[in-house]
């Protein structure tokens, strides 16, 4: 597989996850959020990136991950999807990081299961290990009423 | 750009601007030949196209128009009458001039097409009805669709006058003041000057794009100025909020444009298609004034233009077949646009032959579209929307204006592209109605703003008919229940409510005893009123479609970003009244408390319907259905005592209805399972029930369909949650929760 190398990193619980930059069409800071009730749980609501009206998934319902604390408030990574644009909930923003092949490993298959399905592969870096998420299977959320978190 | 190629590009905007106003005058001339203002002002456009064509040395363009306008000019003078033979040259005229500009727009030339043909054709018409020469060859006229010339009555008032070498056949009429044709070619009224300039699209574009960035700095200020008491500052941000505010409603209406600017394109189109046909077709237009956005209104264009090509010549029946009929020679075609809920609605409609729906179905049949089992369960308004099923082809010849009908699937493709649907009426021998509902991005739209669990909703004033308070006595003595459903009397009349946070699953901060506002809504031809926590105001909001991670949620008919630049949901009543119906009609909680958090109420008016393998008619929300398959037999497998199939990396349980219906009855159906399918192939219906995913065998796949559920009863057999009539048929709503519970070990039926 050859995966994009340039990576828009942010940081959900503590763990660094990378999406491919390219995909990434800018982070905002904290939005004014309005619910859609009977929408997916992992689906907090819309926003109004000026004018537009953006979805937003909050990643740390998506990847099965504790609930923030209350009086933190998340950052938009905004996505493009062919839906129209996608704004993803993350705790923290980090850098644009450019790895190489080499530190790059397919995730072991523990991860199936829980979060498994939206993880691309991991990357070994020196400090840290680089979790990358499949941007398509994350927005790709389907409305099921009776679906229980 | 030179300044020469700024002034052709202006004359060519402009000109194309003065054709489409052309297309409709000459049509008009047509009806009413003596309207002297119209009759001016297309003298006037080919006046000036003339004049612009002469300037910049366009040779051949100058020739059609200079003809057009000789002509135009001994008919504003009186000297003959606008008649069918004298549009149609016209017309010829506007298509040539359109082409040699089309040349000039692509190549800077006029290209190589030859247009003496048409300019000779209008001169010889403006000669043969003076009388002043003899009619040129027939050899030397481009050859045109067979007309039926008919000479305009005069009015009785007029006198007739013969020239002095008349033919037996022509006849004419005299103005009562002729003026001099010399005279009045001098006379021309100056243009007056536009009160309208042309803006490009991508500037309002980019102009929409910094709006939005104006309103989020606005909104940034007005945080900050919440902990200012600074009157002087307030005041400014307060003035700051309202510029902005109105500054964003401008530009979204400046790409705005009424439907008109489509539909005014229709009546050349019908009557050209009209003669060349052979038929009479008078054209209606409402509802021109109906705003759209400008992509829309090009979106449309094709699907709309394809559906009035398909009335004119399938649809509407020749004169004397008519005549045969009893109706008029002339037949009519109305075009109607309006809004509704939040979309456009645009409905063409026809008196011609209708759809015979037995055509319909012979026709699918022999093009293998359906079975003819299915075929014998359908009902007439199914068949009749087979017509957009792709391979479906209901003309009995080919013509070269809309082909074998093959068009109609992608009729309903583009308009599905962009949100919008179809859908069709007809009965035969009286006509047929075709809607196509569009929706409103970027249309604007008064609504009123209310407020429920903490969040506004608007709801589109077009099903508003009226609000009411009721006090706290009231509210506790008003409300009365009917068989479970709580109504209150309106004026005599019984009104269900529906309590909005019920709906919406909200945290509920009523109280027993609290008041109660009602807004009474109209969804379907039916009243019901919408209890809501506060009624707030009104405002004229943009709709947006929701994204497709929001499919299923008909409670919503999209979402818009309100005055303070906050996004709120816009209420879809429709979708609302059928949550509720549907809930009150659901026997899931009579099945214990266990089964009726498996249950999942059908949410959705969109169904599947179905046929067990036993026979009969069923449906389950389609909401709930991840994927229709087919497996062959020899794929199913058994697992202990279960069938399965395994199916996208897992195994997949599977489950018999009609197998599941009989393990539920009481006493035990003898019968059980019917009779072993013939088929290699079982259907199955991928359903998420709950927590797990189960395959539903079933004899047949029927149709997806919606359906507002106005009729049903209560179910008379277990495995079912309720009947009601779905387009016309008995339907049975099948129990997905109760037959798997049914089936479960050690109470499993086998069903080999």
């Amino acid at each position: 597989m050859s995966l994009p190398q340039q990576f828009c990193t942010f940081y959900l619980a503590g763990q660094c996850y990378g999406l491919d930059v390219l995909r990434v069409q800018e982070v905002v800071r904290s939005q004014p959020l309005t619910s859609v009730p009977l929408a997916h749980p992992a689906v907090r609501g819309l926003i109004n990136l000026r004018g537009q009206i953006v979805t937003a998934i909050d990643l740390r319902r998506r990847l099965h991950l504790p609930e923030l604390a209350e009086i933190s408030e998340p950052l938009n990574i905004v996505l493009q999807t062919d839906d129209g644009a996608v704004s993803l909930l993350v705790d923290d923003i980090g850098d644009v990081l450019e790895v190489s092949q080499e530190q790059f490993e397919l995730p072991p298959e523990t991860l199936q299961g829980a979060a498994g399905e939206f993880i691309q592969g991991v990357y070994k870096l020196s400090d840290r290990l680089l979790v990358i998420l499949d941007p398509e299977r994350i927005v790709a959320i389907t409305n099921q009423p009776a679906t229980k978190t | 750009m030179s300044p020469d190629d700024e002034i052709l590009r202006e004359f060519l905007l402009e000109t194309h601007e003065n054709l489409a106003l052309l297309d409709s005058d000459l049509v008009k001339l047509e009806i009413n030949p003596a309207e002297k203002s119209t009759l001016a002002q297309v003298f006037r456009t080919f006046h000036s196209v003339k004049g612009t064509a002469g300037f910049m040395g366009l040779v051949k363009l100058q020739e059609v128009s200079h003809a057009a306008e000789n002509l135009l000019s001994k008919l504003r003078a009186g000297e003959i009458t606008f008649n069918p033979p004298i549009a149609t040259a016209l017309l010829r005229v506007v298509d040539a001039i359109r082409e040699i500009l089309s040349n000039i727009e692509s190549t800077g030339v006029e290209g190589s097409g030859d247009y003496t043909g048409v300019a000779a054709e209008v001169d010889r018409l403006r000669q043969q009805n003076v009388g002043e020469s003899k009619p040129l060859p027939a050899t030397s006229a481009i050859p045109a669709p067979t007309l039926e010339t008919r000479i305009e009555l005069p009015p009785p008032a007029s006198t007739l006058e013969i020239s002095e070498s008349p033919s037996a056949e022509l006849e004419f009429t005299f103005a009562d003041t002729p003026v001099p044709s010399g005279e009045s070619a001098e006379k021309v009224t100056s243009h007056v000057a536009d009160a309208a300039i042309r803006v490009d699209v991508g500037l309002l574009d980019k102009l929409m794009t910094l709006v939005g960035e104006l309103v989020l700095a606005r909104n940034q200020i007005l945080q900050h100025s919440q902990s200012h008491e600074d009157s002087g500052f307030l005041g400014a941000v307060q003035q700051l909020n309202l510029l902005t505010t109105e500054l964003q409603t401008s530009v979204m209406k400046t790409r705005m444009q009424p439907i008109g600017n489509v539909l005014s394109k229709f009546p050349r189109i019908v009557r050209d298609l009209s003669v060349a046909c052979g038929k009479q077709v008078r054209v209606e237009i409402d509802g021109q004034e109906t705003e759209l956005d400008k992509t829309l209104i090009e979106a449309i264009r094709d699907p709309l233009t394809h559906l009035i090509r398909n009335a004119v010549d399938h649809g509407i029946e020749p004169p004397a077949v008519r005549k045969s009929h009893g109706k008029p020679e002339e037949g009519w075609l109305k075009l109607v646009a309006f809004h509704e809920g939040g979309k456009v609605i645009v409905e063409i409609s026809d008196d011609g032959g209708g759809i015979d729906e037995t055509k319909v179905r012979d026709k699918a049949l022999k093009a293998n579209l359906i079975t003819a089992e299915v075929a014998d369960r359908m009902s007439r308004q199914d068949l009749l929307r087979l017509i957009f099923v792709p391979g479906f082809s209901t003309a009995d010849r080919v013509t070269q204006f809309s082909g074998r009908g093959v068009g109609m699937d992608v009729v309903r493709t583009n308009l599905e592209r962009i949100g919008g649907t179809v859908d069709i009426e007809s009965t035969p021998g009286q006509g047929t109605t075709i809607r196509t509902k569009i929706p409103l991005t970027l249309a604007i739209i008064p609504a009123l703003i209310v407020a429920s669990g903490g969040e506004r909703y608007a709801i589109p004033q077009v099903n508003l008919l009226e609000l009411v308070w009721l006090d706290a006595e009231h509210a506790q003595h008003g409300i009365e229940r009917l068989h479970g459903v709580p109504v209150y009397r309106l004026r005599g009349k019984l009104l269900p409510l529906v309590f909005l946070d019920e709906q919406l699953q909200l945290a509920t901060l009523r109280k027993e005893g609290d008041e109660l506002n009602i807004v009474v809504l109209q969804a379907d031809e039916r009243p019901f009123g919408l209890v809501v926590e506060a009624i707030r105001d009104t405002e004229e909001i943009v709709v947006k479609p929701l994204q497709k991670l929001f499919k299923g949620i008909s409670a919503f008919a999209g979402a818009a970003i309100m005055g303070d630049g906050r996004v709120a949901l816009v209420l879809d009543p429709v979708g609302l009244a059928q949550r509720a119906s549907v809930i009150s009609g659901a026997r899931g909680r009579a099945l214990g408390e266990e089964t009726a958090e498996i249950t999942t109420p059908i949410e959705s008016h969109a169904l599947l319907l179905f046929a067990p393998t036993a026979g009969g008619r069923m449906a389950v929300p389609l909401a709930d259905v991840a994927r229709l398959e087919e497996f062959s037999r020899s794929r199913l497998e058994s697992l202990g005592e279960r069938l399965v199939v395994q199916y996208r990396g897992e195994i997949l349980p599977l489950l018999d209805v009609s197998a599941g219906l009989a393990a539920l009855a009481v006493p035990p159906s003898p019968c059980g399972p019917g009779p072993a399918a013939l088929s290699d192939l079982v259907s199955v219906v991928v359903y998420d029930a709950g927590a797990e995913r189960i395959g539903l065998i079933v004899g047949a796949i029927l149709d997806i369909v919606n359906d507002p559920l106005a009729i049903r009863a209560l179910a008379n057999r277990e495995g079912v949650l309720f009947t009601a009539v779905v387009h016309d048929q008995v339907t049975e709503f099948l129990d997905v929760a109760a037959l798997i519970e049914a089936t479960k070990p050690p109470h499993l039926h086998s069903v080999k």
